[in-house]
């Protein structure tokens, strides 16, 4: 059988690498919209502090973009080094998203980024601002392919188990496509990217009107990411992708998990505030309800009703006892028999096969599973309710809390007077790590919430795994953090440091750092930093 | 399409992606491994860079789209080859995560030590994958120690270190030589005064030992290296995994179809001609032709290895039996289809606007560029 610590390792390294990948993603999705946007401006007008933004912002995308590449890196490779059984499982339907993402948008994006940055003088200004948007579809459309692959992980539709491959194989490619799961999921994914990209460039340029420095750059570069950020954070919360979770069993599963759903109610459901799940008794302690709010917001109707976690626990251990029907159906047909009325069995009850496998993780026969086994297997499709339903209220938490702030910036740009408004800057720069905490807790809902499966009802997570010793993975895993440490700390260095040296880090002679303040004692020491840089 | 030419076929795309991407990530890796010998100041190792600088990472999608056509074209060679591999995988991405920081990040500071750190970061980014690269491929020749149990689970019983066997490690220096070759005739393009010298000599020196270790490999697998065949009847156009054949060792087995397709012979000839050409022209100062000596060498280098194991991608040496083939390693026919067409649709246009990106930025970089323009380079 399959050493639990290596599935848990397993499961550890991809969290990590995958957590880290996303502190560079989000704000790669958005500033790159902000700066085709800023550069749409440019060429418009034909503004010369319009053309500083985009070079001034860009190089602060370009430090977050070395590292969004390097990490994304492990991520391709990633399923076939940690996760074969998985790659082999369902890489015949996986596999296509990965690499149409390759064809259609990484070449996009990486062949077109580097003549954004070397392309000024080599390109007119509309073929540049032409390889700037064709920068941002790229990176946005990367989005949509690897979500579509993640959504197909949660619900996974047009597709079929093949028992003479022992893996699935797509059926229809267009409903993989076409997943509502990975459509709300893009939507929503990329909307958190605009809001992040928002949120920098708000918090960056609030920070140069307190220090009154560069201030008409500043304004612009605030006025475009406050109208921008209001249009994402809009789009974020109503197009909140709680709305995907009525679809697939998992999904309805995870979506009675955030919400702390044990009882099924009669709808429209109720809707738990706070409190404090417990898992053991199977209540809520201290909860405080809404009336018939969640039925409202999750499946958009008065009328339909929410599953709770007692009835899904009933109702998936009745599928787990089909399962192991299924499964020793598989092993007959695996053994020769391909007779018409198995493999007729086998396919009235191949749906339920996944159900089946849970049991691997007890005992490798399956069929032969005691009572107590079933009782086991039935309770670890329920994920711990407890950090779904705290994880997912700090992210909404967060949103809304963006939405205020976001909300009130774009008012105040619009009446000229933001800068007056010390407070909201202060507030802005202190909520800079907003975006990322919800965009990392929200990623840990959905993958946390999706356990026990790597793809829903049809492969657990722990049948996944490559077969490596648990030595191999401390070893990489000690790899990965320390590399991954170092090279954030670099970053987090140079980001900050040219974020304060601001758009005098372009040396064009027309910012703060390079004019002759008289007795501008008080920026002695970032003046230190432009002579360390020359 | 039928299920066994789309079987071919996509031996030949997985085929083109790794040629494409050795030919244009090939030289941005000789690139960086030959950024300390070349580069004897701090400008002319910025001129190398930023001869590289706009396409490098345009360049490396090749790697990454043909590690998303392998899972999703090959997903069982996605599964054994990258678990089996691991740490030669991972020390290859180790290596590689390098290169995006480093030439973001190295100029961005004055610091000489912070430079010097990251010129080693982009050798050891260029120099490394170069070399993993053929060390694998060399091991395939070898075969590779995995099983396969009845439900396709995969297990690999070798360590890293046994890799590094001697006729893998001639393999690897065959890569590493050889992409560093391509970084040199890139260079001869693309830069002038002393850096443009050094590339030409370096390029004629790194031409002649390719082609000595290139016969070396050669000589040793005719000699002392056996191939297997397909002992068990296959249907090639049906569903099969790699489970269901048997397969024997021979001798001489690598090079059997050199006489049963005896146009596969041409590999090596291109291989050895690309040479050749990359000394002569290298040695009359026409960079562009010996830059086009050069890649016609790696592409046929790689094909000679491709074609001597055919239909073979990975074989096992526990038992030959589970040897990964073109014919049973490959997704399902619909799955095969549908990549095919999204490949014919998008490589063409990936070339044409990958094609105009170099010509814009097409020229001779100096020293005194890099120092007029030092904020706004790499």
């Amino acid at each position: 059988m399959i050493s639990e610590s290596l599935v848990d390792l397993s499961r550890l390294q991809f969290a990590i690498t995958a957590l880290y990948h996303f502190l560079f993603v989000p704000l790669t999705l958005g500033l790159s919209f902000i700066l085709a946007i800023m550069e749409s401006a440019f060429v418009m007008t034909g503004k010369q502090v319009y053309q500083d933004m985009v070079k001034f912002w860009g190089k602060l995308f370009g430090i977050n973009f070395a590292l969004g590449v390097t990490t994304g890196l492990t991520m391709e490779f990633q399923f076939g080094t940690n996760w074969a059984y998985y790659s082999h499982y369902v890489g015949d339907i996986f596999g296509a998203p990965l690499a149409i993402e390759g064809l259609m948008a990484f070449f996009l994006e990486s062949t077109f980024i580097g003549l954004f940055f070397f392309g000024w003088d080599r390109l007119t200004r509309v073929q540049h601002l032409m390889v700037t948007w064709l920068v941002a579809i790229g990176s946005n459309m990367s989005a949509l392919w690897i979500l579509i692959a993640n959504g197909w992980m949660q619900n996974p539709v047009g597709a079929e188990f093949n028992y003479e491959t022992m893996r699935m194989e797509m059926t229809d490619f267009a409903e993989v496509i076409f997943n509502p799961v990975a459509q709300v999921k893009f939507v929503h994914t990329v909307s958190a990217g605009y809001v992040t990209g928002a949120m920098f460039v708000l918090a960056i340029s609030a920070y140069y009107m307190l220090k009154k420095r560069d201030l008409p750059f500043a304004r612009r570069s605030f006025a475009i990411a406050a109208s921008f950020g209001f249009a994402s954070i809009i789009s974020v919360i109503i197009l909140g992708d709680e709305s995907g979770y009525e679809i697939g069993d998992v999904q309805k599963t995870k979506l009675a998990a955030i919400e702390a759903e044990w009882h099924t109610q009669e709808p429209p459901a109720d809707f738990t505030l706070i409190g404090f799940p417990n898992q053991e008794t199977m209540e809520t302690d201290y909860a405080v309800k809404i009336p018939g709010a969640l039925g409202l917001i999750a499946t958009r109707s008065v009328d339909e009703e929410i599953v709770g976690i007692k009835d899904l626990l009933k109702e998936h251990e009745l599928r787990i006892r089909r399962g192991i029907e299924a499964y020793a159906l598989l092993e007959k047909m695996r053994h020769g028999d391909k007779s018409d009325p198995t493999v007729a069995a086998f396919d009235a009850l191949k749906d339920d096969l996944g159900y089946g496998l849970l049991l691997k993780k007890y005992t490798n026969n399956v069929v032969d599973a005691t009572e107590e086994q079933i009782k086991q297997a039935a309770q670890d499709t329920i994920p711990k309710v407890a950090p779904m339903f705290w994880a997912f209220r700090l992210m909404v938490g967060l949103g809304f809390l963006m939405l205020i702030l976001i909300s009130l910036s774009f008012y105040y740009s619009t009446q000229h007077n933001v800068e007056t408004k010390t407070w909201l800057l202060k507030a802005l720069i202190i909520s800079l790590p907003a975006p990322w905490i919800a965009c990392e807790v929200g990623w840990f809902v959905a993958e946390f919430g999706r356990q026990p499966w790597s793809i829903a009802e049809v492969l657990p997570t722990h049948l996944s795994v490559s077969t490596r010793s648990v030595e191999d993975l401390y070893m990489s895993l000690a790899g990965f953090i320390g590399f991954y440490t170092l090279l954030l700390i670099v970053e987090m260095y140079l980001m900050i440091r040219f974020a304060r040296l601001g758009p005098s880090s372009l040396h064009t002679g027309r910012y703060h750092f390079e004019q002759n303040h008289g007795a501008g004692a008080a920026i002695a020491q970032p003046q230190q930093a432009v002579a360390d840089q020359a | 399409m039928d299920y066994e030419s789309l079987k071919l076929i996509w031996w030949v795309l997985i085929g083109v992606l790794l040629i494409g991407f050795a030919v244009t990530d090939g030289f941005d890796m000789g690139v960086g491994a030959l950024l300390r010998v070349l580069g004897k100041t701090d400008s002319e190792r910025r001129v190398m860079l930023n001869t590289i600088g706009p396409h490098w990472d345009g360049n490396q999608v090749w790697f990454i789209t043909a590690g998303g056509a392998i899972f999703a074209a090959w997903p069982v060679v996605y599964a054994v080859a990258f678990s089996g591999f691991y740490w030669a995988l991972l020390l290859v991405l180790f290596a590689l995560f390098f290169r995006p920081v480093g030439f973001e990040y190295r100029s961005k500071m004055e610091d000489p030590r912070w430079r010097s750190a990251w010129d080693w970061g982009l050798t050891i980014g260029g120099a490394v994958p170069a070399l993993v690269f053929g060390v694998a491929f060399g091991n395939l020749f070898l075969g590779v120690p995995f099983t396969l149990d009845e439900f396709m689970r995969s297990t690999y019983t070798g360590s890293f270190w046994a890799l590094l066997n001697p006729f893998a490690l001639v393999a690897g220096l065959v890569s590493l030589g050889m992409l560093a070759m391509h970084g040199a005739t890139y260079l001869q393009m693309r830069t002038d005064g002393d850096l443009h010298e050094r590339a030409r000599k370096i390029s004629i020196l790194l031409a002649i030992i390719v082609a000595v270790l290139f016969a070396t490999a050669g000589i040793w697998i005719y000699a002392g290296i056996d191939g297997l065949v397909i002992t068990s009847t296959i249907n090639t156009a049906a569903a099969m995994t790699p489970l269901d054949k048997t397969v024997d060792v021979a001798a001489g087995g690598w090079l059997e179809n050199y006489s049963r397709y005896p146009l596969m012979i041409s590999a090596p000839v291109i291989a050895f001609t690309g040479l050749l050409i990359t000394v002569l022209m290298s040695a009359a100062n026409r960079g562009a032709l010996a830059f086009i000596g050069s890649s016609l060498a790696v592409t046929g280098i790689i094909c000679t290895a491709g074609f001597s194991l055919f239909p073979f991608i990975m074989p096992s040496s526990l038992d030959p039996s589970f040897s990964l083939t073109v014919w049973d390693v490959v997704s399902s026919q619909k799955t095969l289809g549908i990549m095919f067409w999204v490949a014919m649709f998008f490589v063409p246009i990936i070339l044409l606007y990958t094609t105009w990106g170099y010509y814009k930025m097409r020229g001779r970089l100096t020293t005194a560029f890099i120092e007029d323009n030092k904020y706004s380079t790499y």
